[in-house]
């Protein structure tokens, strides 16, 4: 069906520039047929989440619930509550962290620049990208080494580091677009840098901490790799629990799916929300112009 | 799961002077004004020199060590480790395990990703929705969607079967019941679909950006000289889009490379979907060998450091050169 739809699309949309009725109709039907698609694994999850255990077998897996139940909320709440909780009180500061170095070095690297700032720019963005795992062996020692195990300092620490790069280009591209002259003006009046930095960029940062912000919240949220080397099983977060959770086959599926919602709902409810947001992160820097 | 590129915009001052008479005063006076800057820099300079680079250098140096256990020493034993993989079958086939599931997610995910906005480029009622839709799994971890997805495609045979094999078998169309993930060769085709269920809706915001990008006068001109609309897109907008297709293929590659989290929840570590980043977690926490854990490490950052880079610098250099 995907293969055929191009031609079907050109076709009729050749015709006439634009959208003819003909054309119009094809489009919806294909794309009906993708987001049915895209929704499954969804509907899977819902559907699932609010059975009853005795119903989560396979013979009825595709259907509604026969009696709609909570059992698997409450199995799954009390299996994640604790990592629910590591997760608040590990992203929370890390994505602050993140935000504010990233707008400091954004100011500087866009508009008050020292020599080599493109070299480190550049040496920024390569840690953007870089597999965390080159990196792991030798954190985890570091942290043991220093007696840090026990809590969620490790977890914060790679995250905020982690998140400088992204959190500095998206920044250093919204300073750029601030005009040169108000920032000359402040200087010929005579502020400094702080000054500056404090009475003509942070005003007007307010939409793009927002950016930053949900940007790391989710990245952190979403996070397994960093969790499973620098955490133990009391500062485990949500994402390491749902595995443990879902990894043990003892676990009826009513309460895997539950999980699944339950440690996806903050993110899902922040890009639902704060889409408009969510998206300028993911487009930060991707694109030219 | 990130990335992204540079983009432009800095100023003109750090640029290198002509040497002239009095340049040790000018730049006396000058650095009063770029040195505070870089102290306000300093204090990430100074975390991630420390904690990616410093650690990348550590990493190397165990790597190249035959410190096989965690309490002994290791003393330098050049490439050793690097070639002694290639040597065992369970490398190998960790390496051939990722290049197929990077074939298929990156050619999946941008196919994908490039059809839904071609779909969607033309202001559609319901364009938002849709983009909602599609961008949604952005939003959820790897973990949570290999939950769902290992649900999807369990392997079960027909009797038992769960998911969409029990789905396939009520509408009779059991020739498509298939062991999905744990199939010896292709499985890994398999274990790319939730990947680019993940992936595909990011893939189209950024095509939709490009296609948008595109001045209208552009495609008008075009159909002016005849061009039908297909033949737009063919001839004038695709042609743009190169930018975007490099920037979504850099990052669906890099994360493909060391993908590790969508394996772990889907297969655990069942060796039929291993792949290096596995690899190295087994390695690390169940035979305790930080030598070829970080000789692991190692490959998957070359992996990604010989696209990424160029990549970096030529997106830095043309920036430049647009002189923004």
């Amino acid at each position: 069906m995907n293969r055929s739809a191009p031609e079907r699309v050109t076709a009729t949309v050749s015709r006439a520039p634009g959208t003819t009725p003909l054309g119009q109709a094809a489009k919806f039907t294909v794309l009906f047929v993708l987001a049915a698609l895209f929704l499954l694994p969804m509907y899977v999850l819902l559907v699932t989440a609010f059975k009853p255990f005795d119903e989560a077998t396979a013979a009825r897996a595709w259907l509604l619930p026969q009696s709609w139940s909570l059992q698997g909320w409450a199995a799954a709440w009390d299996a994640l509550a604790p990592g629910l909780w590591n997760s608040v009180q590990m992203v929370v500061p890390s994505a602050i962290l993140s935000a504010v170095l990233g707008s400091m070095n954004g100011f500087v690297l866009a508009r008050w620049r020292f020599p080599g700032a493109d070299t480190v720019f550049t040496l920024f963005l390569f840690g953007m990208f870089i597999p965390y795992q080159a990196v792991m062996i030798p954190l985890q020692q570091t942290m043991v080494e220093a007696g840090l195990m026990g809590g969620l300092f490790p977890l914060i620490l790679a995250h905020t580091v982690y998140g400088i790069p992204i959190c500095t280009l998206i920044f250093r591209n919204y300073y750029a677009t601030i005009p040169h002259t108000l920032i000359e003006a402040a200087r010929v009046d005579g502020a400094g840098l702080l000054r500056t930095y404090r009475s003509v960029i942070l005003p007007v940062s307010a939409p793009v901490f927002a950016v930053t912000l949900i940007w790391q919240f989710t990245s952190a949220w979403n996070d397994f790799l960093f969790a499973v080397f620098l955490t133990g099983p009391n500062t485990w977060p949500v994402t390491v629990q749902l595995n443990n959770v879902a990894g043990s086959m003892v676990v009826p599926y009513n309460q895997q799916m539950a999980a699944a919602v339950l440690a996806s709902l903050p993110t899902l409810v922040i890009y639902l929300v704060l889409g408009r947001y969510f998206m300028r992160g993911l487009m930060a820097g991707a694109l030219k112009g | 799961m990130s990335p992204h590129v540079a983009q432009a915009g800095a100023g003109t001052e750090g640029r290198p002077r002509p040497r002239t008479p009095g340049r040790l005063h000018r730049m006396r006076v000058r650095a009063r004004t770029w040195l505070p800057g870089l102290l306000m820099v300093l204090p990430s300079i100074l975390l991630i020199g420390v904690f990616v680079y410093g650690m990348i250098g550590w990493n190397t140096s165990l790597a190249l060590s035959d410190q096989h256990a965690p309490v002994q020493d290791g003393s330098f034993v050049g490439l050793t480790n690097f070639a002694e993989l290639w040597q065992e079958s369970r490398w190998p086939a960790a390496v051939g395990n990722a290049v197929v599931f990077t074939a298929v997610f990156v050619g999946g995910a941008l196919f994908l990703g490039w059809f839904l906005g071609l779909m969607l480029d033309k202001g559609l009622r319901g364009e938002a929705a849709f983009r909602t839709l599609f961008l949604a799994p952005m939003a959820v971890s790897f973990i949570a969607t290999g939950v769902v997805w290992r649900w999807l495609m369990n392997p079960a045979p027909a009797e038992r079967a769960t998911g969409l094999n029990a789905l396939f078998v009520q509408f009779d169309l059991d020739f498509l019941v298939n062991d999905w993930w744990t199939a010896p060769n292709m499985g890994m085709a398999a274990m790319a679909l939730p990947a680019i269920w993940q992936l595909s809706g990011y893939i189209m915001a950024l095509f939709l950006a490009g296609f948008r990008g595109v001045p209208e006068e552009l495609r008008e001109a075009a159909r002016v000289d005849g061009c039908s609309e297909w033949g737009v897109y063919r001839h004038v907008v695709m042609p743009q889009l190169r930018p975007v297709t490099l920037s979504a293929v850099i990052i669906l590659g890099h994360m493909s490379l060391k993908v590790f989290d969508l394996i772990i929840a889907i297969a655990g570590q069942q060796i039929v979907a291993d792949v290096p980043a596995v690899y190295m977690w087994t390695t690390v926490f169940e035979v305790r060998d930080p030598a070829k854990g970080a000789t692991i490490a190692s490959y998957l950052l070359i992996a990604v450091a010989v696209f990424v880079i160029p990549y970096l610098v030529w997106t830095i250099r043309k920036e430049r050169s647009e002189g923004r």
